[in-house]
């Protein structure tokens, strides 16, 4: 083995501890407050099946060939991967720029795309882990099981990456408690909920259809909901086409804004 | 070898303000180095930049021999850093907070855990490991903050006022600590408000204002070009007036109180010789103030134009 190739070696084992040390730092914490963070969302979705699937559900009848509490299981499961694995890197990030820990990471030899890593994946245990939960809750109330365990998985950790991601570039901006929570309340939520979680968008008159294909969100719905039910409203490559180039977007936006040192360094 | 080279260091904020003219700056490896300024003179964003805490505008910052422009890996891994702010999670406990650092450059983890009981104990934290950050008194989150910065031993240790708000026992027992870390190899740089400090601790000062170096040379010569030194004599009987001392400035400030200033080639013999001719005894003298304090304050004074020297 060339010292070359030793030095590089080294330098990984050095980055996968860096690594691995955010991630457990990040699951820790949100595991030690668990009544705030994985919680809500159990309770949150029992309410929802509750409601729109036994006492509303029954009267609508079926959608795109389901009954309509088995329709809204993926949409519902996701949803919840989306608010956490965003919450999470938002207010993980945003909390260490407040207090200026995140000083203990820009003084240490980490590289930015390492930072990164550790802080997405920490939304990204978060944001599985809370879908598993409501996938868990759902099996009370339904018998859907996954069509496709690829594709179910495969959307699960993407989405999870990539709303991660937005919650990072959100952290960067954010200069108060507040602006962390002006994304989510008016932008994630409208996107979620027109995103096809609670109805097909065959349901809609042809122009809202196209506006609808414009919300990244339908695609991640979509495609999830194939890989419980094996049904979607948009062909499956398109979804994970447009979910890699968002992930790739946001990653290169919040790498750089990482490195330049926006909204951490003066 | 240099430990810290700073080059023509320029730092001007988004507000338009010039924090750094242009800062040249040599620390040899092994030194115990002061950097003093007042408020604002740009001391923090000095040090802000050589920890990649602050983005410099121009100029080169090189730490052992490794450029931060191209090397920023190799820098950082050389440098411990303790803020001048308290910048902890407040909800962590101790303990982690050392092994998380440690993790962050790359230390396993139980390296980690031995080299934070080792610091721990050292900085008389150990029984308070598993306390929250939050429920440290300021003292013990200063310590704290030296062992998170000494727990992947940096060959370089830059302290921004480390003793701030610090009372003098835990302040004493933090300067023994240090120079046991200095006599040990590892280079500190310090900034601090406590001019005593510097004097007590530090081998070579820089002087640095407005932006600029005003003067670096090693704290001994530095002291040496004090034009005057006061004291203040506490008498053994009260006088009515201050005594005439030919060639001495001695003034009353009470009855039983005398300030006496000693100028260049003046000793305190010639002092004590012409007090004793004039039938005043003293009791007891003291500094009026520290000495380095009364020089800094002198060199502000003196307008700010002091030409840069080389440390030594």
């Amino acid at each position: 083995m060339s010292a070359h190739s030793g030095t590089d070696l080294r330098r990984g084992y050095r980055y996968w501890v860096t690594f691995s040390t955010l991630l457990q730092k990040e699951v820790l914490r949100f595991s030690r407050i668990w009544v705030q963070t994985i919680l809500p969302s159990a309770i949150t979705t029992m309410l929802y099946f509750v409601i729109f699937g036994r006492l509303i559900g029954d009267r609508i009848g079926s959608m795109g060939g389901f009954a309509y509490m088995d329709f809204i299981v993926p949409g519902l499961a996701l949803m919840s991967v989306i608010t956490n694995a965003y919450s999470n890197v938002v207010s993980s990030f945003y909390s260490s720029k407040f207090s200026r820990y995140v000083e203990e990471l820009l003084v240490s030899p980490a590289p930015p795309w390492v930072i990164l890593a550790g802080y997405v994946a920490g939304g990204v245990v978060r944001g599985v882990i809370v879908g598993l939960v409501v996938m868990l809750v759902a099996m009370f109330f339904t018998d859907v099981a996954p069509h496709s365990w690829l594709v179910t998985l495969s959307v699960f950790v993407l989405t999870a990456v990539l709303f991660a991601l937005g919650g990072f570039i959100n952290a960067v901006f954010a200069n108060s408690f507040d602006d962390i929570s002006i994304v989510p309340i008016f932008v994630l939520a409208p996107l979620t909920y027109l995103g096809g979680v609670f109805y097909s968008i065959e349901l809609l008159p042809e122009f809202w259809q196209w506006v609808s294909l414009l919300n990244p969100v339908l695609y991640m719905v979509n495609a999830f909901r194939y890989g419980l039910l094996g049904t979607t409203d948009i062909p499956l490559v398109m979804a994970f086409v447009i979910i890699a180039a968002f992930i790739v977007a946001l990653g290169a936006v919040s790498l750089r804004l990482l490195e330049r040192g926006v909204g951490i360094k003066q | 070898m240099h430990a810290l080279v700073v080059q023509q260091l320029r730092k001007v904020y988004r507000s338009g303000f010039e924090a750094l003219k242009g800062v040249d700056l040599t620390v040899e490896e092994g030194d115990f180095f002061a950097l003093l300024g007042p408020n604002g003179a740009g001391k923090s964003t000095l040090i802000g930049i050589v920890t990649s805490l602050v983005n410099k505008t121009s100029g080169r910052v090189c730490v052992f021999g490794h450029d931060l422009d191209t090397e920023p890996e190799a820098v950082k891994a050389s440098l411990g850093v303790v803020p001048q702010e308290f910048n902890f999670n407040l909800f962590l406990p101790v303990a982690e907070v050392v092994i998380n650092q440690a993790g962050y450059f790359g230390i396993p983890r139980r390296e980690a855990r031995r080299r934070a009981e080792f610091y721990l104990k050292k900085l008389d934290l150990w029984e308070r490991r598993r306390s929250e950050m939050r429920l440290l008194s300021g003292g013990m989150k200063r310590r704290l903050m030296i062992a998170r910065a000494l727990v992947h031993r940096p060959k370089l240790l830059i302290l921004d006022e480390p003793t701030a708000g610090v009372d003098i026992e835990i302040r004493r027992a933090m300067w023994a600590y240090l120079r046991e870390l200095n006599a040990e190899g590892t280079t500190i740089i310090l900034t601090t408000h406590y001019l005593e400090e510097a004097e007590s601790l530090c081998r070579n000062i820089a002087m640095i204002d407005d932006g600029r170096i005003a003067a670096v040379a090693e704290t001994q010569a530095l002291l040496a070009e004090l034009d005057a030194e006061a004291f203040v004599l506490t008498l053994t009987a009260p006088l009515a007036a201050a005594p005439a001392l030919a060639g001495l400035d001695v003034k009353r400030l009470d009855a039983t109180t005398l300030e006496a200033q000693l100028h260049r080639g003046q000793t305190l013999n010639d002092l004590f010789a012409a007090l004793r001719a004039a039938g005043v005894e003293v009791a007891s003298m003291r500094n009026k103030q520290n000495r380095l304090e009364q020089l800094f304050l002198e060199m502000i004074d003196r307008g700010r134009g002091i030409a840069p020297a080389q440390a030594a």
